[in-house]
């Protein structure tokens, strides 16, 4: 097989490429950010004038929410009735099964191809 | 170039590899195993508590169990290997000479996201320790921000100026930062007669039921990831073959009991619903005994865990970032190894502003989400590098440092606690899990179509290895 000369990339192209893949990594967690699309869907329940009763702490737990700086139940409150919203869609679950499937399938499939050059170049060059 | 080949089957050594100037050859087993408990540690201070967060106390335990599982996989086969794929970039030289350029390109990848996003959580948790402390001694409205700077700013000098240099204070640090967890534990436990842990009074049953359970796998992996960064010192160590596997099992089996006895501690002294928001909840733990010595202890302890950590990812980040700049991956400007110190230094310098940009601008759960996604990545892709690794050069083909037992038994079980993870993920960060996907499959296709026509074909298999089977 044919040995594969590759152009020489100049200092300018060098830079750019950097720069494409600084953008496309910063973009890739501040986009999400951006438009409100991160981050856990987490909500929290406040009843008005909760009680350590009424937010299901017991005695050695009241203790503790004190110790840390948590005196009155209502300041505590946000923190104990906080919980994540884990409904889902089968529809959007399947979307993240191919969309993982799918990625790995394109790995492995153009990296074959790729690593088949790359053998040929090697062994059948020595 | 290097003096052995660590493929023969007659001596040890370490891969050639074609630099003028290479990486300085000075770590021992201690330094590997600095390396891959200094980056983790830290996941026992802070992070491994969002599990809590996420499915309840005995939902982190079931995934600090779990993901203990499928790390002692993920180590297994890291040690088979690396072993034998002893060079720098870990990970990625692995997938460049068993799966194909593609792949290798995009482990490269995973590799300096989920340690310089490790790196930027590693900064945030110091100035957020910083700030607790000062408002502990009645100083309100610290700027946070300067010490995030000068934390990464100062690792990246020490990193600079030599590995083992670098290394040797990982592991000093490292060592002082899991004996303080072992010291909480013995000062708080029953056993030695304190009754400060109120384990009966805290615990509840499980608030999202088994789902949660499912749910807590996605920081639960935070109690041990970024072990499988021993790898990147293999073009540095002495004896790979025989230092990489001991440094990176050590490492587990330490990081093991680290982890079980940091919920333990934790869960025993503060209500779940605090512990799962806490961000340095060892400290609190700390705090909560009642022992100014334990707190002061223990708030050593986060600092020195977060700055080894912090370390250990520019070391890997930087090694990786590297290895892809020397294989003309990525412009080859990047593979350049400074004259005097030895170090890839150009690949340190680069990542400084991009962990500075996230360190200073993201929230903490989303950067960590965003290493251990990165990490997830990784980890799938290891099952089908082993399986591939075993078929293309069976185990009589090629000489191995360490030969993992029960194969393929620990690919299949990564692989389907990786399914577990990743559906994990999907409960709560489902938009940030497909937003993550999204970049690495763009990414791919600029690779593919564009830059790896700057790649040297055959020059980039270094292994003096037969052909492989099939091809």
């Amino acid at each position: 097989m044919a040995r594969y000369v590759p152009p020489t990339q100049s200092k300018f192209g060098q830079v750019i490429d950097v720069i494409v893949l600084l953008a496309m990594t910063i973009g890739a967690l501040y986009i999400p950010l951006w438009f409100g699309l991160a981050g856990s869907a987490h909500v929290a329940n406040v009843a008005e004038n909760p009680t350590w009763e009424s937010l299901g702490q017991n005695e050695v737990m009241v203790e503790k929410w004190t110790q840390l700086g948590y005196a009155d139940p209502a300041a505590a409150a946000e923190l104990i009735t906080g919980r994540f919203d884990y409904s889902f869609s089968i529809g959007s679950l399947l979307v993240m099964i191919v969309v993982i499937v799918g990625y790995y399938a394109i790995m492995l499939r153009f990296s074959e191809k790729e690593y088949r050059d790359v053998i040929a170049e090697k062994f059948n060059g020595e | 170039m290097t003096d052995f080949d660590i493929t023969s089957r007659e001596i040890d050594g370490m891969a050639p590899h074609g630099t003028k100037v290479g990486l300085l050859r000075v770590l021992g087993p201690a330094h590997v195993w600095a390396l891959g408990v200094g980056i983790v540690l830290v996941g026992e201070y802070m992070g491994w508590n969002f599990a809590v967060g996420k499915g309840g106390a005995y939902a982190a335990l079931i995934a600090c169990w779990f993901a203990g599982l499928l790390y002692s996989c993920v180590a297994m086969i890291d040690s088979e290997v690396t072993s034998t794929v002893a060079a720098a970039g870990g990970q990625y030289t692995q997938a460049k000479h068993i799966v194909g350029p593609l792949m290798a390109f995009n482990v490269g990848l995973y590799l300096v996201f989920a340690y310089t996003m490790l790196e930027a959580a590693n900064a945030i948790t110091v100035g957020f320790l910083i700030d607790t402390v000062a408002v502990m001694s009645g100083h309100e409205g610290l700027d946070q921000r300067p010490f995030i700077v000068l934390a990464i700013m100062f690792l990246a000098w020490l990193n600079y100026r030599g590995v083992l240099a670098t290394l040797t204070f990982s592991l000093v640090i490292t060592a002082i930062a899991f004996s303080a967890i072992i010291i909480l534990f013995l000062a708080t436990s029953p056993v030695f007669g304190s009754n400060v842990l109120q384990h009966k009074a805290l615990m509840t049953d499980l608030p999202y039921g088994w789902l949660g359970i499912l749910a807590a796998m996605h920081f639960g992996l935070w109690y041990y990831l970024g072990i499988e960064g021993t790898t990147q010192a293999a073009e540095e160590v002495r004896s790979p073959a025989r230092s990489l596997p001991f440094g990176t099992l050590a490492g587990i089996m330490t990081l093991l009991i680290a982890a079980t006895l940091t919920w333990y501690v934790c869960v025993g002294l503060m209500p779940w619903e605090y512990l799962g928001q806490s961000g340095v909840p060892l400290f609190d733990a700390a705090r909560m005994s009642g022992s100014t010595g334990l707190m002061v202890l223990l708030g050593i302890g986060t600092l020195f865990a977060t700055l080894a950590s912090a370390n250990g990812c520019i070391n890997d980040a930087s090694r990786a970032w590297f290895a892809m700049g020397r294989d003309q991956y990525l412009p080859s400007w990047f593979g350049a190894v400074h004259p005097t110190y030895r170090t890839p230094y150009r690949s340190i310098i680069f990542l400084v502003p991009i962990a500075l940009i996230f360190a200073l601008g993201a929230p903490l759960d989303q950067v960590i989400t965003f290493s251990i996604l990165s990490g997830l990545l990784e980890y799938t892709f290891m099952p089908i590098n082993v399986i591939m690794f075993r078929k293309k050069w069976p185990l009589d083909a090629i000489k191995r440092g360490y030969e993992h037992p029960f194969h393929p038994i620990p690919a299949i079980v990564l692989l389907c606690l990786c399914s577990v993870a990743y559906f994990a993920v999907f409960l709560g960060y489902g938009t940030q899990l497909v937003a993550m996907i999204a970049f690495y499959i763009i990414v791919s296709l600029w690779f593919h179509f564009w830059r790896y026509r700057f790649v040297r074909r055959a020059a980039q298999f270094t292994m003096p290895w037969p052909r492989p089977n099939g091809y």
